[in-house]
């Protein structure tokens, strides 16, 4: 199968490994990989913090470097939600813009889905021996509803100890711009999600989301707490060979 | 005795952030979130599939309503008035209060009991009793504690929820004597003492009063019946006791019949209290002669209501039945409290609501829209399916349209344009790669508030497009 990736302005930016990992993934599960050049940014900072014109422009963009593909994965599960359920709201009711932007939807993906659901796969053959923590992020939680699919493909990787997150499905306290808007409570937030992991003992915390895991990952290393952070695409890409060079 | 005000309370960002730092509050807080929302995950749970078709119920029969306000209300006026009531219609607060004051006063009498309502709340009525010489009385326990502490509400079905036992025991202690029977000596913090020296601080008011003030959860237009659901009794003592029953309810609280009634008597419990049943339901059609106060007054509140029902997106927030679940699960609110949000509704329907009736051009509720991660948990609970998130996201819409922060705007500007083009976002991430060792800890303005209590992190040598197009040229 011909891939897309939207690999995400964040990701693009600062996680380059993250999108590393999804390539050697994908590919090591035998499919093709493009990544059409004139990709940017969803639009979803515009969206969420009230600039809905450019996010429309944004969308726009994103409709025309996207629109033939078969599927196209995103390794960010907020940024998937904006397409998938933002976008047709961009569009005026009833326009052609709007009408291409549900019509693409759907074949939008979070990595986590598109592996479970469209190659119906959870053993991707990953190694991985460290003690994890999943944390759900809101956007994949409850606006894709991605449910036991992240669970699903840890529990399949060879090595890894998968423990319980008390508290996993209260939100981490990133939320965009909130991060600064309101940093007080987003900071608390922040604490007390990065506190419940590391009572569990785990050594690091995952999740479908490089932005959230910014937030915690940023209030883990101010504490010295030890505790890495990694995007769930790495730890599926890793295997007993590339885990050697690590 | 005086009566505290949201009056001059700063915006959310600043109030949160005091909050957020009275560890105590928050410990009060964490604790009594915490229970409610287990008591109702384990009712709603125990319903299976059942409960999203009742929520969709509950939703259709609000949006329904709404959409046809006006033919509800007239209808429920018309009953209201055949069954030996008087309706009165207010625009806003300050002509709800005027008409309750006058009322009040064609009785003669200088006092009034009162039942737990956010309406009144909202118009900031025992003030405006006061500033008339006519004193009002809470008798819901918690709107007790927090009229005689003179605090403010922070939650909507749990006014006090901010305070702990023993700060309820002092209040009692220090001011009970000031409004009427005083606290017995030696009161302890036992919740049973403390709910027994209200009683009998209340039950001479109960005994005494000739009027009585409530607002209602649901009005019957069909019949012109008004339901109030409480949990302590003592607003069925208000509803029953008195001679004159003045209730303000807002225009949105129409159901056509009772059988849509039914529908809202399973969700609310279920939602506010985590009950399967709700304690005591009292409900009221016009005048029963020989029973009960046989001089009824409804006071219709507009009080910006039908402002909000002109937004296409906004409208959805007048469907709230007020059950508090969004608070109680809001993860903002668990660390704010209610206070921070400078209105009487707080939390995720605060956030939407108390903007839009007010109008937003104070600095508050400009603020309060982004008030929320945007996490959506207050859209999964909520029984009428009000779309928080995206009201919010609407009312942002509104903020940025009208006058944004300058700094803000010109960064969302940047940023466009520089993801306007994969060629200009390639040259910011080159150079971005060339400063990479140089950011420091701290960072200065906006970006500051990232780094005081977060490190950044570290930059990559190159971006994923850089390292993609390399291994393609490679190939
Ligand atoms: S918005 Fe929904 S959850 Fe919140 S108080 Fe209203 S009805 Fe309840």
């Amino acid at each position: 199968m011909r891939i897309a990736l939207f690999i995400t302005c964040v990701n693009d930016t600062l996680f380059p490994d993250t999108g590393r990992a999804v390539v050697r993934l994908l590919e090591r599960l035998g499919h093709e990989v493009v990544f059409p050049s004139g990709q940017t940014c969803c639009g979803q900072m515009h969206y969420n913090t009230g600039y809905r014109r450019p996010a429309a422009r944004l969308a726009v963009r994103f409709v025309q470097t996207f629109d033939g593909a078969d599927a196209v994965v995103v390794p960010s599960a907020s940024c998937a939600a904006m397409v998938r359920k933002h976008y047709p709201k961009l569009g005026r009711t009833g326009s052609r813009l709007s009408r291409r932007m549900a019509d693409l939807g759907p074949r939008v993906y979070d990595l986590t889905e598109f592996l479970v659901d469209v190659l119906q796969v959870t053993d991707v053959g990953a190694y991985y021996p460290r003690k994890v923590v999943y944390h759900p992020t809101c956007h994949g939680l409850r606006f894709l509803g991605l449910g036991d699919r992240p669970y699903r493909l840890l529990r399949a990787v060879r090595g890894l100890e998968l423990l319980e997150l008390p508290g996993a499905t209260e939100c981490c306290g990133f939320g965009g711009t909130f991060a600064v808007k309101n940093d007080d409570v987003s900071a608390a937030m922040g604490f007390d999600k990065a506190r419940h992991a590391v009572e569990t003992g785990a050594e690091v915390l995952c999740a479908v989301d490089n932005s959230c895991l910014m937030h915690i990952g940023g209030t883990l290393s101010r504490q010295r707490s030890g505790m890495r952070i990694a995007h769930i695409a790495e730890i599926l890409a890793s295997t007993e060979k590339e885990y050697a060079t690590l | 005795m005086s009566s505290a005000t949201f009056l001059g309370m700063p915006p959310f960002p600043e109030a949160a952030r005091s909050a957020v730092a009275d560890s105590r509050a928050r410990h009060n807080l964490h604790k009594a979130t915490h229970t409610i929302r287990g008591k109702r995950d384990t009712v709603i749970d125990e319903l299976g599939d059942d409960w999203q078709h009742l929520r969709a119920e509950g939703e259709a029969v609000k949006t329904h309503t709404l959409r046809h306000l006006d033919h509800y209300l007239e209808k429920l006026e018309e009953s209201v008035q055949h069954a030996g009531g008087t309706v009165h219609w207010a625009a806003d607060a300050t002509e709800a209060n005027a008409i309750v004051t006058r009322l009040v006063e064609r009785t003669g009498e200088s006092e009034v009991v009162k039942v737990k309502s956010m309406a009144t709340q909202e118009i900031e009525l025992n003030n405006a009793l006061e500033a008339a010489g006519i004193t009002a009385y809470e008798t819901d326990l918690a709107e007790l504690i927090v009229q005689l502490g003179e605090d403010l509400p922070s939650h909507i079905l749990v006014p006090a929820i901010h305070l702990g036992r023993a700060q309820i025991r002092e209040i009692f202690l220090d001011k009970m004597a000031e409004w009427g029977v005083p606290a017995p000596e030696g009161l302890t913090d036992d919740p049973r003492a403390l709910a027994e020296a209200a009683r009998v601080h209340l039950r001479e008011l109960f005994l005494r009063a000739k009027v009585a003030v409530s607002g209602a959860n649901f009005a019957v237009a069909d019949t012109g019946t008004l339901v109030v659901l409480e949990s302590e009794g003592n607003g069925r003592m208000c509803l029953t006791m008195p001679e004159t029953l003045i209730s303000v309810v807002g225009i949105e609280k129409i159901v056509p019949t009772w059988s849509d009634l039914e529908v809202f008597m399973q969700l609310l419990p279920r939602s506010s209290t985590g009950e399967r049943m709700n304690p005591y339901t009292s409900s009221w059609t016009g005048v029963t002669p020989g029973d009960g106060p046989q001089d009824f007054h409804l006071v219709l509140l507009d009080n910006g209501r039908t402002d909000v029902l002109a937004d296409t997106v906004g409208r959805q927030a007048l469907r709230c039945i007020r059950c508090s679940a969004c608070l109680n699960i809001c993860p903002v609110y668990e660390r704010t409290g209610g206070h921070a949000y400078g209105s009487v509704y707080p939390g995720p329907i605060g956030a939407i609501l108390g903007p839009q009736l007010r109008g937003m051009s104070s600095e508050v509720d400009r603020a309060l829209p982004y008030a929320s991660t945007l996490c959506g948990a207050c859209y999964d609970v909520c029984p009428v399916a009000i779309d928080i998130p995206e009201v919010l996201v609407h009312l942002r819409e509104q903020v940025t349209s009208t006058d944004a922060p300058l700094g803000e705007k010109a960064m969302m500007a940047g940023a466009e344009a520089v993801f306007g083009s994969s060629m200009a976002l390639d040259a910011v991430q080159r150079a971005a790669g060339v400063v990479r060792g140089a950011v420091p800890e701290h960072l200065p303005g906006l970006a500051g508030k990232w780094t005081d209590t977060r490190d950044v992190p570290d930059i990559p040598k190159g971006s994923f497009r850089s390292w993609w197009h390399e291994r393609e040229e490679g190939r």
